[in-house]
């Protein structure tokens, strides 16, 4: 999984995609995991940093990130 | 260290500007607590999902609307349309209010009297009755509806056969304006049908022709339809009186005032738009007062208001099975009730509350029930906040048609609960199970075996 080059993000879970002009808005948890993608983190990585900070089974989370994954496949913003 | 609380991710398309048709903020406000009985401990005890009746709301509600035709008018009786719910424990909390019965079947017919309502106050109406329910209903001094001439004809001859004279009223179907016209049910007036009606029933040595009666329709939007519908009874009463000198003792103007839910399709909702149960009884109080009786000949006014007295007693308790996005990118939340249990979702937009805290994040989605089948559908676009497997929903308004109209269908009908004046949680129908819906079943001996194993 990995975010378009041009995408920007700010820490408040704003994206800009200055390619077709679309804004997003993610919740906190959304941004976080968008600039753990920004620093290449893998899906693997990702699962570890979120659910030891955050109180959720990982298999949950699993299922969850599978869902974002396609979200954001459908708003256009991954390679 | 602590962990925080957790919420699955989302990312949504910033639209600016446009303003969701669905999403009012009050929707997604949680309700926690159902008459001061949490949610959570209400489907821990009696599982999911719940139907939860408060008799505070059910009692309110009949003190109000009483309130408000007594303050108009002199004379007034509800009669509780059993058909909207027939639930023995909500039947009795309209009787101990004064409500009479009204019904539409033998069974339900027996249900009023299992509950202790006297003959007297059970108003037959309908067009299905037995020849042995209309002798059963004669019997008992109950008030007879007649629906058609057939009915008129075999109640003649039933009485005459068994030596009674029932009471009798005659549902009358008219235009008021409102269309689709309910002309199924009843004689018509303005065809003269009605009046036809009349002069068998007074010239019949074996009934007594003591009311008039007309079910406009149900939701009616329009006080207009009863002041019109109130005029033409008026004017039916007042021409039996000058022509045969008889005095017609009531006028039952049926249901069919809404309730605040909303109906599908409907750009505002329910609770800003539909006329209040004080602009109904001005309308029909305007026109009986109005029409110029003396005072002893006033009618008797009676109503049998079903959905608007109990609809927002109801509320019906959930459970989010799944979460899931479309193949177009919609979010749908799968529900652990449907339609089967939900009638009421194929006429209203229901309003659905989360029951516990959520962040301020919230997405548009559809919620589905858990039948298999496409038709299942309990909103089909509501704004919620994030939902996960396992969160609990509160659906309002369902109390009225939910509790008779359900189907057995795929799953097993819930517990229904009603929370008392103090707050006391009492099962008044028991959740369903293999046994009892297997009870009247019957396999032949040659089907009771097969040879898998
Ligand atoms: C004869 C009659 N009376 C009363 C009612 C109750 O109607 P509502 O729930 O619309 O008040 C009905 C419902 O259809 C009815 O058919």
């Amino acid at each position: 999984m990995k975010l378009k080059k041009n995408i920007a993000t700010s820490a408040e879970g704003f994206i800009f995609n200055p390619g077709t002009g679309d804004s997003f808005s993610t919740n906190p948890i959304g941004a976080e995991i968008l600039s753990l993608l920004k620093e290449e983190k893998t899906i693997a990585e990702i699962i570890d940093v979120i659910s030891a900070k955050y109180d959720v089974d990982q298999s949950q989370f699993e299922k969850d990130l599978d869902d974002f994954k396609s979200q954001l496949e459908d708003s256009n913003i991954l390679d | 260290m602590e962990k925080l609380r957790y919420e699955r991710p989302i990312i949504q398309k910033m639209n600016t500007g446009l303003m969701n048709k669905f999403g009012t903020r009050t929707e997604y406000e949680p309700v926690t607590h159902i008459e001061s009985v949490p949610v959570k401990s209400l489907i821990k005890e009696y599982g999911s999902p719940l139907f939860v009746i408060s008799e505070k709301q059910i009692r309110r509600n009949y003190q109000n609307a009483t309130r408000i035709f007594k303050t108009r008018y002199p004379k007034v009786q509800f009669a509780w349309s059993y058909k909207t719910n027939y639930m023995n424990a909500v039947c009795q909390v309209f009787h101990q209010e004064g409500s009479w019965a009204e019904v539409v079947s033998g069974f339900e017919y027996n249900k009023a009297l299992g509950n202790g309502v006297p003959g007297s106050k059970i108003i037959f109406n309908g067009p299905d009755k037995t020849d042995e329910q209309l002798i059963a209903a004669a019997r008992n001094n109950s008030l007879i509806h007649i629906d058609h001439f057939d009915e008129l004809y075999s109640l003649i001859k039933l009485s005459e056969e068994n030596n009674l004279k029932p009471r009798v009223a005659i549902r009358v179907n008219m235009d008021t304006g409102i269309y689709p016209k309910w002309d199924r049910f009843g004689f018509n007036f303005e065809n003269g049908q009605a009046w036809n009606a009349i002069t068998r029933i007074i010239n019949s040595e074996n009934l007594d022709l003591v009311g008039l009666h007309c079910h406009i329709g149900t939701f009616m939007l329009s006080p207009a339809a009863y002041a019109v519908a109130a005029t033409k009874l008026c004017e039916l009463t007042w021409s039996i009186k000058e022509k045969f000198n008889k005095t017609i003792q009531y006028i039952d103007l049926g249901g069919g005032f809404p309730s605040t839910n909303t109906l599908k399709g409907a750009y505002l909702p329910g609770s800003d738009t539909v006329p209040s149960i004080d602009q109904f009884a001005d309308a029909i109080t305007d026109v009986i007062l109005g029409y110029g009786f003396k005072h002893d000949d006033l009618p008797l006014l009676i109503l049998e208001t079903g959905r608007a007295l109990i609809d927002d007693a109801g509320f019906l308790l959930g459970t989010v099975l799944a979460s899931k996005r479309l193949s177009d990118g919609r979010r749908a939340t799968i529900l652990d009730f449907g339609v089967n249990s939900l009638f009421t979702a194929f006429w209203y937009d229901h309003k659905v509350s989360p029951a516990q805290a959520f962040g301020q994040h919230t997405e548009e989605m559809v919620l589905y029930g858990p039948l298999c089948m496409n038709i299942d559908i309990v909103r089909e676009s509501i704004t919620m906040p994030l939902l996960e497997k396992g969160n609990h929903l509160v659906v309002h308004k369902v109390g009225a048609y939910n509790m008779t109209q359900w189907m057995q269908f795929i799953t097993l009908r819930p517990n229904i609960l009603m929370i008392d004046k103090e707050n006391n949680t009492h099962v008044i129908r028991k959740a369903e199970t293999l046994e009892y819906l297997e009870l009247n079943e019957q396999v032949p001996e040659h089907l009771k075996h097969n040879p898998l194993k």
